[in-house]
């Protein structure tokens, strides 16, 4: 592990970046113990270079675009390296793939998952494999078809229920929040319902107000649901796997710019835990708490700021619902000062929940009210322009830190 | 991978009404010990034949022992004494919250039951008290429940919308109109996916029979071929709406459309017997299925509604006269000299007896611990331990 430090010291000082090498913190890996899977630190540099712990190579790209370019991760890969790489709608099937294989009682339901092979191509191949009775191309019947994923998880089945687009399960709302939910309270503990719900959310591709919903906001107080987002192909993997074999119902939630990010993941198995934040960027001076999307808006956010000479410390919150606190707090107590980065709408996202968790936990930690950047409170306009002014920029990030930081 | 069911046994009517729980699951629950013998096959006519849509119907001729007969007769007088116990505990305030009661129907429950075993399933929405009788539940749990007591099916958790008992295939028990059926066909996927050779019975009302997703779910069941058997159990009116008031076609039977579905008497419990038999045997082979249940609720919907301001009280007890499911059982026993009408008496007098005792017991019984507040919102209290991340244990837990 030293000699990797001082490789990754050596590449550092080697960037463009001035990043002082002694502060590089490895806090959440610390407290791991060796045999552990799961989330490996992820360094960022100016995206040249990588760090790997214990199994898990990873490549640190640095997207600073919200849709990748292929060319540049194309042009490093070798056959040496370990792992492979794979984009993140691809690492989403892998997931599933090994998944279904490995239990045959997880089943996969959607609109057009099985012949048509997903309308993001995340279900491609599976049809094939699996048959017609697991992987079920339903009609578009979102209210009955998410209940049937809910009937079936009721007798032991794992189905995984796709929404196309995240907005076409608000017709299922019903059924989610008070069947698949709370079913598990109300019956004294008798049915559990390890259903996933995963589908792409999220703005970016000027689809227009009713197909760019955020819809973690409304899924977020019901009790007995739990959320996660994923934001690279590694996590997607992993965050996918773990929904599966988690016995609680679980809404993983896409974004549909992200599907074609590209990345080296390890060849083994590996999952990632549902309830755990990733630390992005380990920094001293400013948290900043992101999710999804958004999280690559924060990173190229970070790169002015690092040129600037701030020192922020950058973490994935990954799990909307719990949230990490455990990871947060920590953060909290070494910065304190907070600023939240979100894509879901001003009144009642996240970012209002996140905050008020923190006020209620490290109140006494904070130096400075917290900030939340979230987007409008508008329906997502057509326009390329105005949409991309309803969600957060990275130079309205630099701005939020420097006075954060005032 | 199959899932495992517990296999039927018989049990005793007083095992039922008192002991907790542990009871075993039965393929005939609760009427075990119906005295009368079982060898003799009686030819019983129903009441009226059964109309059929894209289906010939059964025979109007059911063949029935008279134990068979006898216990229809005892657990319906149990149904129905529960029934009324509960109407008068929601009066005395010990049942709070909305009370659905479900006498008058009681055919509908015990008829299928008489058809199914256990390894079936049945799911129903919030008029469940004696669906749960029928599978097994006993009045310990369902009084409890009712009254908030952590010894209820659902630990007092659930209230009287919320029953369910897993092991005996019952699936509630919910409180929002329609969203069972998906659940039912969602259970026939798997049961079909699991290879189980058995049906759901997914049971709904006429007021939920114009909710789109059961349109939804029928139209999934049909292409999917699931053994789902949508039973509408119409008891004319949607609350305080008539039927004719809500539905354009008030023929529930047919609107499945390009499913079969047959007309049933929902009060002559050997008709409902039949259909539910037919049913099953259709379900199994050739996919989705509706029964129309032609019954009546003697109750309003609920305890807050008197039942009188949309009906009259002639119609109420004119049915009552005419077509009461126990009394039509009572005079077929009494007609094929199975037992005497004093006989009968004593079995109704010694169940209001036991209902009786089985409240006074569980009204002392305790509510639940306030730690049960929190628990089983997940499977594993949240933050306290990572299901996915073997190695990681959080030295604290997260609120």
């Amino acid at each position: 592990m030293a000699a990797a430090l001082q490789t990754a010291a050596a590449l550092m000082a080697s960037s463009n970046l001035v990043v002082n090498s002694e502060r590089f913190r490895f806090g959440s890996l610390l407290r791991s113990p060796a045999g552990r899977k799961g989330s490996v630190l992820v360094v960022k540099s100016d995206g040249r270079h990588s760090v790997s712990f214990n199994a898990g190579l990873r490549a640190g790209h640095l997207i600073t675009n919200a849709v990748a370019a292929k060319s540049e991760a194309s042009a490093k890969s070798t056959d040496s390296k370990p792992g492979h790489e794979v984009l993140l709608f691809e690492a989403l099937r892998e997931g599933l793939e090994e998944e279904m294989d490995r239990d045959p009682r997880v089943c996969i339901m959607g609109e057009d998952v099985g012949h048509y092979g997903g309308s993001y191509k995340v279900t491609k191949g599976l049809a094939e494999k699996y048959g017609d009775l697991r992987v079920l191309d339903t009609p578009i019947a979102e209210n009955s078809f998410t209940g049937m994923g809910i009937g079936a998880a009721m007798t032991g089945l794992r189905p995984v229920v796709e929404g196309m687009n995240m907005g076409f399960l608000l017709l299922a709302f019903n059924q989610i929040s008070n069947n698949c939910g709370m079913l598990h309270y109300t019956s004294g503990g008798q049915f559990t319902i390890p259903i996933v719900i995963r589908g792409p959310g999220g703005v970016g591709r000027q689809l227009g107000a009713e197909h760019s919903q955020r819809l973690e906001s409304y899924f977020q107080s019901i009790p007995g649901l739990q959320m996660v987002a994923c934001s690279t192909p590694y996590n997607a993997k992993g965050l996918m796997k773990a929904a599966i074999r988690s016995e609680n119902p679980v809404v993983l939630f896409e974004h549909v710019l992200l599907y074609n990010l590209k990345e080296r993941i390890p060849d083994k198995d590996y999952i990632c835990c549902l309830e755990e934040a990733e630390m992005v960027r380990p920094g001293e001076q400013v948290t900043i708490l992101t999710y999804s999307r958004m999280r690559y808006h924060v990173m190229q956010a970070a790169k002015t700021l690092v040129n600037k000479g701030y020192d922020p410390e950058v973490i994935d919150i990954r799990s909307l619902k719990p949230f990490d606190l455990y990871t947060i707090g920590n953060s909290v107590k070494k910065t304190h000062r907070v600023l939240i980065v979100e894509e879901c709408m001003r009144t009642g996202g996240i970012g209002a929940s996140l905050r008020a968790a923190i006020i209620d936990n490290f109140w006494d930690y904070l130096d400075a009210p917290i900030m939340c950047l979230s987007s409008q409170d508008v329906p997502t306009p057509y326009a390329g322009s105005l949409e991309d002014w309803t969600v957060v920029q990275p130079a309205q990030i630099v701005a939020a830190v420097e006075q954060l930081c005032q | 991978m199959a899932v495992s069911r517990l296999a039927p046994s018989a049990s005793t009517l007083s095992k039922l009404l008192l002991h907790p729980v542990s009871a075993p699951p039965f393929s005939r629950p609760f009427s075990g010990t119906a005295a009368g013998d079982d060898q003799t096959v009686l030819t019983i006519e129903t009441s009226v034949p059964f109309t059929g849509h894209k289906i010939d119907p059964p025979s109007r001729s059911v063949e029935a022992t008279p134990k068979e007969l006898l216990s229809f007769f005892q657990d319906m007088a149990v149904m129905r004494r529960m029934e009324i116990a509960a109407d008068s505990l929601y009066k005395s305030k010990l049942i709070r919250g909305f009370c659905h009661l479900y006498d008058g129907q009681e055919a509908v429950a015990v008829g299928m039951e008489a058809a199914i075993t256990q390894r079936d399933s049945i799911i129903t929405a919030y008029r469940d008290h004696c669906t749960f009788l029928g599978r097994g539940g006993n009045l310990v749990e369902a009084f409890s429940e009712l009254m908030g007591r952590r010894t209820g099916c659902s630990k007092g958790k659930g209230g009287s919308m919320h029953f369910y008992k897993k092991e005996a295939g019952f699936y509630g028990g919910h409180g929002i109109v329609g969203a069972q059926v998906p659940l039912g066909c969602g259970l026939a996927f798997a049961q079909k996916y699991f290879k189980d050779e058995t049906v759901t019975f997914a049971l709904y009302g006429d007021g939920a029979a114009n909710q789109g997703q059961l349109f939804e779910a029928l139209n999934i069941s049909a292409l999917w071929d699931l053994p789902v058997i949508l039973v509408c159990e119409n008891n004319h009116y949607g609350m305080g709406t008539a039927e004719w008031r809500a539905a354009k076609s008030a023929a529930y039977y047919k609107r499945g459309d390009y499913v079969p579905g047959l007309k049933v008497d929902g009060m002559d419990v050997l008709a409902v017997k039949q259909a539910c038999k037919f049913a099953r045997e259709h379900a199994l082979k050739n996919g989705p299925i509706i029964l129309e249940m032609d019954t009546y609720r003697y109750h309003g919907h609920s305890m807050s509604d008197p039942g009188s301001t949309y009906r009259t009280r002639d119609e109420i007890t004119g049915i009552r006269q005419e077509r009461d499911p126990i009394e039509r059982v009572r005079k077929l026993i009494l007609t094929h000299e199975i037992a005497s009408a004093s006989e009968l008496k004593d079995i109704e007098k010694e169940i209001r007896k036991k209902v009786d005792e089985a409240i006074a017991q569980f009204k002392e019984s305790p509510m639940p611990d306030p730690s049960e507040l929190f628990a089983d919102v997940y499977v594993k209290g949240y933050g306290v331990e990572m299901q996915a991340c073997p190695g990681l244990k959080l030295s604290k837990s997260i609120k």
